[in-house]
């Protein structure tokens, strides 16, 4: 009892205004700090995949270096920000298992890629002093390696294209919806035209106008999903566009395209984060399809779609499927991440 | 309601006005010229060949005429039913495209005929009962397909069925003549793939059909469960899958094209990829408003469809 005397006794003086103190987690949770990961997680895996061709080595070696920590934090913010949510933390999960394996696929003990070793060597085979875990393909390379780092090029490309695509639309849906008139008409009716094409047939089309190749992809894909993209913008902004806080707004005088970006944006978000996962897993499906028609990513850096197109050829019997089945279940998985993480934000969404 | 089918029609026909147009513009380069030639004669023969039997070439294929006046005698072709020959294939158009969509209509015709079903039913099961066992087992499963694209379906599939059980061939060229057994899994692919959308759609339906009040007083009034569910609650949970369904086959038209390759079954969508790597002009120009005309029609459908379904919406 004398203890708890003593020890209850500083409470007794006017207590210091010490704001109390703010766990790392809640810290890192902030928006600024949040969206500083994201870019220190994205901008180094976006130039090593993109132009990496041009760096030389020693910092090429470490570029993704500051990535792998950043990769991991941000693991660890999803998880505790969506808590009450299971389906949203598995597939977070699985996509994070795969960000974390693009950004740290350079520092693993694999062997090269594009190396041709053993032809044909079926699974847990060791030829040459090397143990093929999942087996070589149909000119020798390690299934394990080239699927690793398979992954970096989807993601990458799979990203920046729905990056592209909601830059686009929502600028046309913010135009078309907060100036109307004229500008809806014309935008509306390009994207009418746009929508009436089934996707597959207008990336055929353009991609063979330009030439099979990444940043191709990412110009189509905004040309197939930029449309839909801007029918969402332009219903919310429809829908916000006649609150006080926007005519509060343009009392002050401020530029419409303030309005826009500043006052109307944001608060479409939240709908448009959940349409982002379920867009994400859509492009992700389209590039490795398109790879796998020819007319997307070219070879011979390894990519999962190239993988299919190239053992289809050669893989049709029980024996060699692993070649197939290999790289199609890692685009399953990672399209099944992005599908539950959509599925789990809206379910939270809907319960606030 | 004229009007509005009237209305719908008339931009059709101006959306596909412009992306033909559009395509014979982007086809005229002289990269596509090439493309052609390299195509048909070989690539050493075309670096062989002068200018003048470059020319030439051009005329004999009617290549060299600007663009607009190839444009407007192909229209008044389409206008009595010719749609020009193929380079690739040496055949009128008209009688290749025919044939493919005949093709791509069996499959799609089984799709249909398989997925309809197979999702509306399981969707009603899920939606009957939201967060029972079955409902969350649907959801599952129709969550785990849709996450496989076509590509891996059709791989899983294969390997399955074609590889290690070999009940059915690998391959549906059907180069002997037509044969069934080739055609189940590019269907069973689709139907993997497609049913899981439309079984969630038809269970979110559902599942708001059955918290509304009506079914309550039915429920209250002592109905049968069956009554309920057969006679009150399907006819407005239907509606907004019927939609859905219809606009279906526009996602199927794209979704043939990565099946069709992959099990090599001559179809309209394989027949649009070869013919856009080769520069089949007017082989692509068809096949596309054929897309474009089966995807605009069948959004016009659902329209139609959901206003006469749905009695709460009428046009004055």
């Amino acid at each position: 009892m004398a203890t708890v005397d003593i020890a209850s006794a500083p409470s007794s003086v006017p207590p210091v205004a010490a704001p109390p103190p703010v766990s790392l987690l809640k810290r890192l949770q902030r928006p600024r700090v949040f969206l500083s990961l994201m870019l220190l997680m994205w901008i180094p895996l976006t130039v090593y995949v993109m132009f990496g061709g041009y760096l030389d080595d020693p910092l090429k070696s470490y570029l993704l270096a500051p990535a792998v920590p950043a990769t991991v934090l941000l693991y660890i913010v999803a998880v505790a920000s969506w808590r009450e949510s299971p389906i949203a933390i598995i597939g977070a999960s699985l996509v994070f298992f795969w960000l974390v394996v693009a950004v740290t696929v350079p520092f693993l003990p694999l062997i090269d890629p594009n190396k041709p070793l053993a032809p044909f060597a079926s699974i847990g085979v060791e030829k040459g002093g090397h143990l093929f875990l999942l087996g070589a393909d149909l000119k020798g390379r390690d299934m394990l390696a080239r699927v690793l780092w398979g992954c970096q090029r989807v993601l990458v490309w799979g990203v920046t294209a729905t990056l592209a695509a909601y830059v686009v639309g929502s600028i046309l849906g913010l135009v078309a919806g907060y100036l109307s008139g004229w500008w809806d008409q014309v935008i509306s009716f390009v994207a009418n035209i746009l929508l009436s094409f089934p996707v597959m047939v207008l990336f055929i089309l353009i991609l063979n106008y330009l030439g099979a190749s990444g940043f191709n992809i990412v110009i189509a894909v905004t040309f197939a999903s930029a449309p839909a993209i801007m029918r969402i913008v332009r219903g919310l902004t429809l829908d916000t566009k006649t609150r006080d806080y926007i005519f509060a707004a343009q009392t002050r005088g401020e530029h419409p395209l303030r309005i826009m970006i500043v006052e109307l944006l944001p608060n479409a978000r939240g709908p448009i984060i959940v349409d982002a996962c379920l867009r994400l897993g859509y492009t992700t499906v389209a590039i490795t399809t398109l790879t796998f028609l020819g007319l997307g990513l070219q070879p011979p850096d390894p990519d999962w779609g190239l993988m299919i197109k190239e053992a289809a050829k050669v893989a049709m019997l029980w024996k060699f499927s692993y070649m197939l089945l290999i790289p199609a279940l890692s685009v399953s998985s990672l399209i099944l991440g992005f599908n539950l993480m959509a599925d789990g934000l809206r379910e939270m969404s809907l319960r606030d | 309601m004229l009007k509005l089918i009237g209305s719908r029609l008339l931009q059709m026909v101006l959306i596909m006005a412009v992306v033909s147009l559009l395509i014979f513009a982007i086809f005229d380069s002289d990269k596509f010229k090439k493309q052609i030639a390299v195509a048909e004669l070989g690539g050493f023969a075309v670096s062989a060949l002068s200018d003048d039997d470059y020319q030439a070439w051009l005329d004999r294929k009617g290549l060299n005429v600007p663009f607009y006046d190839r444009y407007l005698k192909w229209i008044g072709g389409v206008v009595t039913g010719d749609f020009g020959r193929s380079f690739e294939k040496a055949e009128p158009v008209g009688r290749l495209l025919a044939g493919r969509l005949i093709n791509t209509g069996t499959l799609a015709f089984w799709v249909f005929a398989l997925m309809v079903p197979l999702s509306l039913s399981l969707g009603i099961i899920a939606g009957m009962k939201e967060g029972a066992f079955r409902d969350r087992a649907v959801s599952f499963v129709a969550v785990l397909t849709t996450s496989m694209p076509e590509i891996a379906t059709a791989i899983i599939l294969t390997v399955i069925f074609a590889l290690g059980l070999q009940w059915v061939p690998a391959n549906s060229a059907m180069v002997n003549g037509w044969d069934w057994r080739q055609l189940a899994l590019p269907v069973l692919t689709l139907v993997l793939y497609d049913f899981g959308y439309v079984a969630r759609m038809t269970r979110a339906s559902m599942a708001e059909v059955m918290t509304s009040q009506y079914i309550r007083t039915a429920v209250l009034k002592g109905l049968p469960h069956r009554r309920v569910i057969l006679r009150h609650a399907l006819r407005n949970a239907l509606i907004a899958p019927f939609t859905i369904i219809v606009l279906q086959l526009n996602w199927i038209l794209s979704g043939v094209v990565v099946v069709e390759v992959f099990f090599q079954y001559a179809g309209f969508g394989k027949l649009l990829l070869d013919a856009a790597l080769f520069g089949d002009v007017y082989v692509i120009q068809a096949a596309t408003l054929v897309a474009v005309f089966v995807a605009v029609i069948s959004q016009i459908i659902s329209d139609i469809g959901y206003t006469f379904l749905n009695p709460r919406i009428r046009f004055s």
